[in-house]
């Protein structure tokens, strides 16, 4: 299972795009057992399927200290995550994290015990963020066990990865 | 009557979230409910039919702050069903990787999760403004143990390298040496966090607990002991279910696990401090004594020593490891597949971690079941709470939520293994 999707962080992975000069990181956040929790990875596995070689991509649980020690490697990181704000389901947000703190409706909601928000802001306060940081955030309906995505969810997932290239682009 | 409410919407800093509910009736507490909303159980059911070989990977999915916890219990449960026993180097590797799960979890909860409710904190990023060289320093300690992970697992999130009947692929001592260099100065850094924590301020706080731990005839226990307690059991692992039963409750989703007779039992860093003392290295024991605690410490609040006590103990234990190691002459011992149950314990970083499987002659799985940490002390955090909240009862109501979070994160609960969302109501006048 794990095996077959081979994308989460490996060292030598890193180290070849890093080789390749490749300016941004994108990671994809989430859970794929948790329903829409894994909008995350679904968009990370799409941007990879695309076959740029202008960005390295990686998919991760979202445990916040991880993500800093990561990013802190990087020009630019664009960061995809799942999120429940209470908007409507499929709902997606852009948040520059470098100029701001994100929304703080967008802030909570993660399953991880030291979340994306808290990430940032810690990365400011130890001055450990990437000159550019992005946050995509999408908002999910069913959070519950099991694969099963909301369709207001996988409808956006091509969406936001379209965008996403444009922005790198 | 008088009625008292307290409600905490949100309980932060716990792995996962959930929900507390405290009722006070005329300055009695009546009830405490820890509700957990979601349950382990999909992963039971999930498992069901697939092969034993993807059991390790699959389970270590359940929580993204201890899959080694996962990958360990199912293997040593899968090599039992097979009648495999796997030792020397491969043995010694599993304790390794342990080390760093150990070393990255224990990391995560002192520095960021725990520490600023003693220090008076929001969280550890207000902390970090004050004191960025000591959050840096716990930032650098989990990633060492994050690095043994990614060494051994073949990556830190979600590694991989792990199988029934050992590993994919082994390192040499020359990929080991680096590794060495790094644990040194986590060694030392472990050191000054036990030092720190000492003089934080606690709570007077102590119960008499029933404390359930692994215990190794020569180790301080990682993957392997007969399950005790301080009142007399001493169990291998295939008899757990004749000992522990799992109850509905029905505020929550979770089952309660309750030793029969004798009920609520504490899993855990504290257990496994008390009664594994003697199995600590002599640096770790004098590091404990130095920081003003015994063999046996009964203060909850007191599990933040104790989780720097075994992150010095687990760089301790890494390096003397890496010292005595030899790469194997195979990666893996052979797995003969049979149709058979077996039974694994191991120590997660917050509590014994039960699997057990049924597998049929092409070794699929026919039923698992799965006993995390988190819902075996779930009924003592509600009982802690009780007893908090009856002694504290006249602290203002947000002193009073305030130490009710912090008791809760005594236990550094992975809510996401057993549960959802976690929110906190104290309901009194």
């Amino acid at each position: 299972m794990s095996r077959q999707h081979g994308l989460f962080v490996t060292d030598a992975y890193l180290m070849e795009a890093k080789r390749q000069r490749r300016p941004t990181l994108v990671i994809g956040i989430g859970n794929e057992w948790r329903g829409d929790d894994a909008a995350g990875l679904l968009v990370a596995r799409q941007l990879r399927r695309c076959g740029r070689t202008s960005f390295a991509v990686l998919e991760h649980n979202g445990e916040g200290a991880a993500l800093m020690e990561l990013w802190n490697r990087w020009d630019a990181v664009v960061v995809v995550d799942a999120v429940r704000s209470g908007a409507e389901p499929g709902t997606v947000y852009r948040c520059d994290a470098i100029s701001q703190p994100l929304p703080g409706k967008i802030r909570q909601g993660s399953t991880h015990a030291f979340s994306l928000g808290e990430a940032i802001e810690l990365g400011r306060a130890l001055n450990q963020l990437p000159p550019h940081l992005v946050v995509y955030a999408i908002e999910g309906q069913n959070f519950e066990a099991g694969d099963r995505l909301s369709s207001q969810v996988e409808g956006v997932i091509s969406a936001v990865a379209d965008r996403i290239l444009q922005e790198i682009h | 009557m008088k009625t008292k409410t307290i409600k905490i919407d949100y309980l932060a800093r716990v792995e996962g979230e959930g929900g507390v509910h405290i009722t006070v009736r005329d300055n009695r507490v009546r009830s405490i409910r820890l509700n957990i909303f979601e349950p382990p159980r999909f992963f039971e059911a999930f498992l069901r039919g697939r092969s034993y070989s993807e059991v390790p990977d699959i389970t270590a999915r359940i929580c993204g702050i201890c899959p080694i916890a996962y990958q360990m219990s199912a293997v040593h449960a899968m090599e039992d069903a097979f009648g495999i026993t796997v030792d020397g180097q491969l043995r010694a590797l599993r304790r390794l990787i342990y080390c760093g799960e150990w070393i990255e979890s224990h990391a995560l909860h002192i520095y960021l999760l725990h520490a600023p409710d003693f220090l008076g904190y929001a969280d550890g990023i207000h902390m970090a403004r004050d004191f960025p060289e000591i959050v840096q320093r716990g930032l650098q300690l989990k990633k060492v143990g994050n690095e043994i992970i990614a060494l051994l697992g073949g990556r830190e999130i979600h590694p991989i390298n792990v199988r029934v009947g050992g590993f994919y692929k082994v390192p040499s001592r020359q990929e080991l040496a680096p590794l060495a260099e790094r644990l040194k100065w986590a060694r030392e850094a472990a050191l000054e966090t036990v030092h720190w924590v000492a003089g934080f301020p606690f709570p007077e706080f102590e119960r008499d607990y029933i404390f359930v731990a692994l215990r190794h005839p020569d180790e301080y226990p990682f993957n392997e002991g007969r399950v005790i307690s301080n009142r007399g059991l001493d169990i291998d692992s295939k008899s757990y279910e004749d000992h522990f039963v799992e109850q509905h409750v029905q505020h929550s989703n979770a089952l309660h696990s309750i030793l029969k007779d004798q009920g609520a039992y504490f899993v855990g860093p504290l257990a496994r401090y008390n009664l594994n003392f003697d199995r600590l290295s002599p640096l770790a024991q004098e590091a404990a004594r130095n920081a003003g605690l015994g063999p046996l410490c009964g203060n909850p609040f007191q599990s933040i020593i104790v989780r720097s006590v075994e992150v010095l103990y687990a760089c301790d234990e890494a390096l003397r490891l890496i010292d005595h190691y030899d790469t194997p002459d195979k990666p893996a011992v052979d797995v003969q597949v049979r149709a058979a149950t077996g039974y694994g314990c191991t120590e997660a970083p917050r509590g014994i971690l039960y699997h057990r499987y049924r597998v049929d002659k092409q070794g699929l799985v026919l039923d698992a079941k799965i006993v995390p940490p988190t819902s075996q002390n779930q009924k003592i955090i509600e009982d802690d709470l009780g007893q908090l909240v009856g002694k504290y009862l006249d602290l203002p109501q947000e002193e009073l939520r305030f130490r009710c979070e912090q008791a809760v994160r005594n236990y550094d609960p992975c809510i996401s293994c057993a549960t959802h969302f976690l929110k906190l109501e104290i309901d009194r006048e």
